[in-house]
Order: C-alpha cells, then structure tokens, then sequence
C-alpha cells in the first residue's frame, strides 16, 4: 500500500524530469529548469516526522507553504482523537515521500491517493498541527470537554489597531502547516488531510504561500519580501537550542503539562499596499524600514547584518533609524528582549475583484513559548507606530496551540487527548 | 469638462496668480480648480511661491473646517438628527483635503478621524465616524454630546497647529500622492464611512485635494518635465470626469451603489494618475 521505497521514486524524478513532469506539471514547473540540479536534490530530501518537536518549525524553512485552518465538524471527542491518528499516520507517510494509500488499486473504488505528487519525492515536506482556543471551547460551548485544559498562553488576541480582519480567512478549531520545497507536494498533503477528515472537519480557509520570507537557520541566505526587502535578518534560527529553548519551546515548567516540548503559533495574513509601495520614493522606502534596499544593511550600517544603532543620531539631530522604522520597532531591544522565530511566506491571490489592485502581501507566521509575551506585544507596538502601516494591512489571523512531537506508534495530540 | 457640483467647489481651492501666492479663493461651479491656475512663467517659479500658495490653501481649508464642524456638532448636540446627517459628510470635505497635513500632528488625526478598526482594544472611539456610526447605525445622537464638542476641540487645534506646519515642495508633492493613497487604502472600498457611505465625498475631497498640491507646485514642474505635466493634468482631469455620473444633488450617490466594476475603474484611474504624480518629488528637490 505505501508502493515502493522513496528512492524509486528519487530515480524517477532523477532519471528525468520529463517523467515527473508528466505526472506534475504544475509541481516541477515552479522550479523550471534553470533550477533543476538543486529542485532534484531538494525533492529527495526527508524531514523526519516523528521527535520531541514537531517538524516545520525548527526546519530550515522550505520554499513553499499550503497553510489550512479547519472548522470541526464532529462534536464526539473520540472521533476527533481517531482524526488525530488517523493525521498522524498520513504525515508520517507524505513526509517520507511516501502516498497515503494505493493511486492505481481497485478499478471501481475512488484511488486511496489522489496521487498529484506521486513522484514528486518527499521534498522536505513537514506537517505541523495545532489547537484554537476554539477546540477549548473559546467563546463557544465546550463541545469536547477540553476548557479546563485550555493554555493561558492560549489567550484569544486583543484587536490591534487598524486591523481589518476577515473572520472568512481567520481563525479555526485545527491548523494544519503544510511546508516544502514543492508547491504541489504541500498542497497534496492538505488536500489529502482534508480528504481524510472529511465530515469530521471541514477547511475553515487556507493560504498557499511562496518565498519563504525569513531564514531560519544560519546557513539560509535572508530572502526578500514583495516590498523587494530582505526580511528576517535578525530571525531566530532553528539550530540555536539555547534560543529556541528560551524563547519558542513550552518548558517543561510552563504550564500546561501536555504543551511541553510545543510552541504557539500567529498567522496573520497581511495584505500589502502594493501600488502605493510601488510609487513610494526609496528614501521613504528604506526609512520605513530602516535598512538599506539593495544590501539590507540597516541604516547604521554598510552590511546586511551590522548591528543596529538605535542611538545613532544623524547630523539633522534625528534618529539615523527614525523613530517609526519597522525595525526599530520589532527590535528585541525595543521589546524588552522578545524574540519570535518568523517563518512567513509571500503570497498572490490574484487581484482585490473590488479595487482591481494586486492581493497579495505576507502570509506572517510565528512560532513563541507564550504570545502573550511574544506577538502580542510587539504587534501593539507596531500597529500603534510603524511606518509600515501605510503600506500594509493586517485582515486575516489565527493563533494555535502546536502540542509537542510524537514517536513511532504515537499521535500528534496524545498529550491532550490521552 | 463637465461642470463640478457646487459643493466640491465649496472646499477651498487656489489660484495661482503671476507666480503670487495670493491666496484667492474658490470658486465657480464652472472653474475647476486645476483650470483656474494660471501657472507662472517658469522662470519666476520659485519653492516659495508653491509653499506660500499650498500653505494659503491648507489654512482656508482648516479655517471650512471648523466653521462646517461646529454647525455639525450644533445639530448633534441638538438631537437634530436628519440635519446632523446631512452637515456630517460636507463636514469632512475640508479635512480630507488636506489630511496628510493633519497626520503629521501626532494623535489629532486618530482622534478626528479613526475608524472603529483603528482603535485598539482598551482604546476609545472618538471624532467623525464615532458620531457616524451612532447617526446611521442607531439612528441616534445619544450619548454623542462630549464626542461631538470633544471633535470641534480637536479641529480648532488642527487649525491653530497648520499654521506652524513645516513645508517645501517635496512634502506638498508626496502629500498629493499620500492623499491618492487613502483613496486606494479605504474609500474605493467603502470602509472609510461604512454606516453613512458617504465615501464619494471624501473621494473626491482626496483628489480635489491632491490636485491642489499639484497645482501649488505644478509651476516647478513644468518647464522640467513639462510631459509630466500634461499626463498628471490629464490624470486629474479623467478621475473627476469618472466621478460625474456618480453625483446626485449637492453630493453624491451612496458607496453602496457602485458594482465592483465602477470601483475598479476609479481605483484604476487613480493608480494611473498617482503613479507619475510620485515622480514629481524628485523634480522639485533638483529645482531647490
């Protein structure tokens, strides 16, 4: 039923792209050729599923994201638990490249796989779930018993200044972070879990995101964002424990128990303004960003990652960094030491059908110990003063509690759910 | 071109006189502000003149400001519902000429102007559209008493604040683009006045405002780049002309009627009009 080993599926794509191609057009079409040496190594790449953290957050970030919220059908906490498992066991298949069930079986049964990334290799592909405060009963009943489980650090966001937010692409029971370097394999993942779950729980909205926008290990270069600047320079990186122990991981200490070992996630989507961006004069540009465009040094500075001088003052006797810089205001410094790990992708839904502009912007995703200590804060201040809010608007947002990893013969989820 | 209502004329406009800056107001339905400039010869042209000349149009429009504002919060404080409803979108004219003026003082602008959206949780709802929302949402001007007298404060001290406002052409020219922006950010999407929907209005106070930004420092403009000029005379002159079919007595029809057709194309229109409008910064700087 999981067909072959991953690496037949490796010579495949391998032995030519064409093949693969004929099995995905779309899928390897987004690499293109000029690409293909490193598409072909990057297919074959496994991220393990199963640790005491879930995958796609420490991970290197991928290329490409397929974001899902969930709305939850059922009212039976046993049905959920069984969806959970039966989750489980899928991700565990789809990131080692493997289908969840037979494409080419019984002629007059619906195939067990939809089979778009037959071939396509694991491609990095991680699965990441988490909780709402929905699932605890939030403002609603308590349908599954969980309320007095709820994290506090699952506080519902306060509303931040000039947001406008669409509860159609906001929100949700479950999430599901589908993350790799193949668009078309982190879509079949979510395509798949949807189809898995289907009557149990229903996609709430679901953002597909290209460009990872922050690096999140050393080794990554700092990609750019659709403003044309590099985004996440001073990010938190995946392979620094000590950080990410202080700083993204639920402590065994934190409360509750069952979040050891997970983290919180924000999703906001933030549209962006992009004519007006466009026809901004790059001085006004980079002072509201406060680093420079081509280098991404900040405006103390002459490379990328120099330090940032908040102090500086400028022979006008005003901030180099002016006061209302995006980076000024989402410094760690500014911010009494906070540190999230960004790990945010760009993203086009065609154009706004009302002002015949482009929609697209950032797809923000974040990962802390405790929002109410991480996001909540650094947002307010943003949403307060940045200068970037001419340019920008938050209109979709979710929040969600990601439980640890699992082993082998586990579930994503047991630590509630028993 | 078309003869403008009365009403959009009552916002005040400039005349550019021989390269004085006589602050000479306003005018005749069949005068557009844009036609009745008379730019100076290029060589007399000087930053002066076009900061002098805008600084003339910002304090005549604070000055309608605050004249239109009081006889609004009169008739709130009144209970006089129907006649609060209908001074509460002319209001507003004056200010959105000029907004990005008011922005550069701090809180006022968040106080005059914020949508509900604006304000952040544990804050307060304050100025024009708070009153709006209980005018149209309620049907009511309960309660509404200390936000209407707290609004003609705050536009009293706008008017005494612009007249210390720092100027120079580059501002004036971004200020023209930054007021085309908020036509894009929130009035071609109705959310600007989302209980009255009245946004037309404060569209067409943003262009008519904008225009008069360009046409203070269109004299720097156009022995340079005198192309430029034309386009962005010619930008002005289609978005106004888009708007025509859309007004209704002394105003305008409401937002909600529009399809999503007619917004595009204005939304369109402004893009294309705001865009070489953004070049004209660095124009003026090189001319300083």
């Amino acid at each position: 039923m999981t067909g072959g080993p991953a690496i037949s599926r490796r010579r495949l794509l391998a032995g030519g792209l064409a093949a693969g191609a004929g099995l995905a057009v779309g899928g390897l079409g987004g690499y293109g050729f000029a690409r293909e040496s490193q598409a072909v190594d990057l297919q074959a790449v496994v991220e393990p599923f199963y640790g005491p953290h879930q995958a796609g957050i420490a991970t290197a970030a991928q290329a490409r994201i397929q974001f899902a919220a969930f709305n939850v059908l059922t009212s039976r906490r046993d049905e959920l638990r069984v969806l959970l498992r039966s989750w489980t066991s899928a991700a565990a298949l789809m990131t080692a490249g493997e289908p969840v069930g037979n494409p080419a079986g019984d002629p007059n049964a619906p195939p067990s796989d939809t089979g778009e990334a037959l071939g396509l290799g694991p491609a990095r592909l991680t699965l990441t779930f988490g909780f709402g405060p929905s699932l605890f009963g939030g403002s609603g009943p308590d349908r599954f018993g969980l309320a007095a489980q709820r994290p506090a650090a699952l506080a519902d966001l306060p509303q931040f200044a000039h947001d406008e937010l669409d509860p159609t692409v906001s929100n949700g029971d479950l999430c599901v972070q589908a993350c790799a370097e193949d668009p078309q394999v982190a879509f079949h993942a979510i395509r798949e879990l949807a189809r898995i779950g289907r009557g149990t729980v229903a996609v709430r909205w679901s953002q597909l995101g290209f460009g990872r926008t922050s690096s999140t290990t050393a080794a990554q270069v700092t990609p750019r964002n659709l403003q044309g600047f590099l985004d996440g320079t001073n990010n938190v990186h995946g392979d620094d424990e000590p950080t990410m122990d202080a700083s993204v991981w639920v402590a065994p200490s934190d409360d509750p128990a069952w979040m050891a070992g997970g983290t919180y996630l924000v999703s906001r989507r933030i549209r962006m303004r992009i004519e007006a961006w466009d026809r901004a004069s790059l001085g006004d540009q980079e002072a509201t960003i406060g680093r420079d465009k081509q280098t991404g040094a900040p405006l103390t500075g002459s490379a990328e990652h120099d330090t940032v001088d908040l102090t500086r003052v400028g022979a006008d006797g005003k901030p180099v960094i002016p006061l209302s810089a995006h980076i000024r205001l989402a410094a760690p410094a500014t911010n009494g030491g906070i540190r999230i790990l960004r790990r945010g992708y760009s993203f086009t839904d065609g154009i706004d059908g009302q002002t015949g502009q482009l929609n697209g912007g950032l797809f923000f995703v974040c990962f802390q110990r405790d929002p109410r200590t991480g996001f909540v804060p650094i947002q307010t201040r943003l949403a307060a003063s940045d200068a970037l809010n001419e340019y920008i608007v938050h209109v979709g947002s979710g929040l969600f509690a990601v439980p640890p990893g699992t082993a082998a013969g586990g579930y994503v989820g047991e630590t509630l759910f028993g | 071109m078309t003869p403008r209502r009365p009403l959009a004329l009552a916002i005040a406009v400039v005349a550019l006189v021989g390269g004085c800056a006589g602050p000479a107001v306003t005018g005749a339905p069949s005068n557009p502000p844009v036609e009745q400039s008379t730019a100076p010869e290029a060589s007399q042209a000087t930053a002066a003149d076009s900061v002098a000349t805008y600084r003339a149009y910002i304090e005549m429009n604070t000055d309608l400001l605050v004249t239109r504002t009081k006889a609004f919060a009169a008739a709130v404080e009144a209970g006089k519902l129907a006649e609060a409803k209908t001074l509460y979108a002319p209001a507003r004219e004056p200010y959105e000429a000029i907004e990005p003026v008011a922005e550069t003082f701090g809180d006022l602008d968040p106080e005059i102007d914020s949508r509900i959206n604006d304000v952040p949780a544990g804050g307060t709802f304050t100025g024009f559209h708070r009153i709006e929302e209980a005018l149209w949402s309620k049907n009511s001007t309960a309660g509404m008493t200390p936000i209407a007298r707290k609004l003609v404060t705050d536009v009293t001290q706008l008017q005494a604040l612009v007249k210390t406002v720092d100027l120079d052409p580059a501002t004036i020219a971004n200020g023209a683009v930054g007021l085309l922006n908020e036509v894009s950010a929130s009035k071609i999407t109705g959310e600007e006045d989302r209980y009255s929907h009245t946004d037309l209005w404060d569209l067409e106070a943003n262009v008519i405002g904008a225009q008069a930004a360009w046409t203070a420092i269109k004299p720097l403009v156009v022995s340079r780049a005198p192309d430029l000029a034309t386009t962005i005379d010619q930008g002005f002159s289609a978005v106004l002309d888009a708007l025509q079919p859309f007004q209704k007595g002394d105003g305008y029809v409401l937002f909600t009627t529009l399809t999503p057709t007619d917004t595009q194309t204005l939304s369109q229109l402004i893009d294309a009009l705001a865009d070489p409008l953004s070049q004209v910064a660095a124009i003026v700087v090189t001319a300083q």
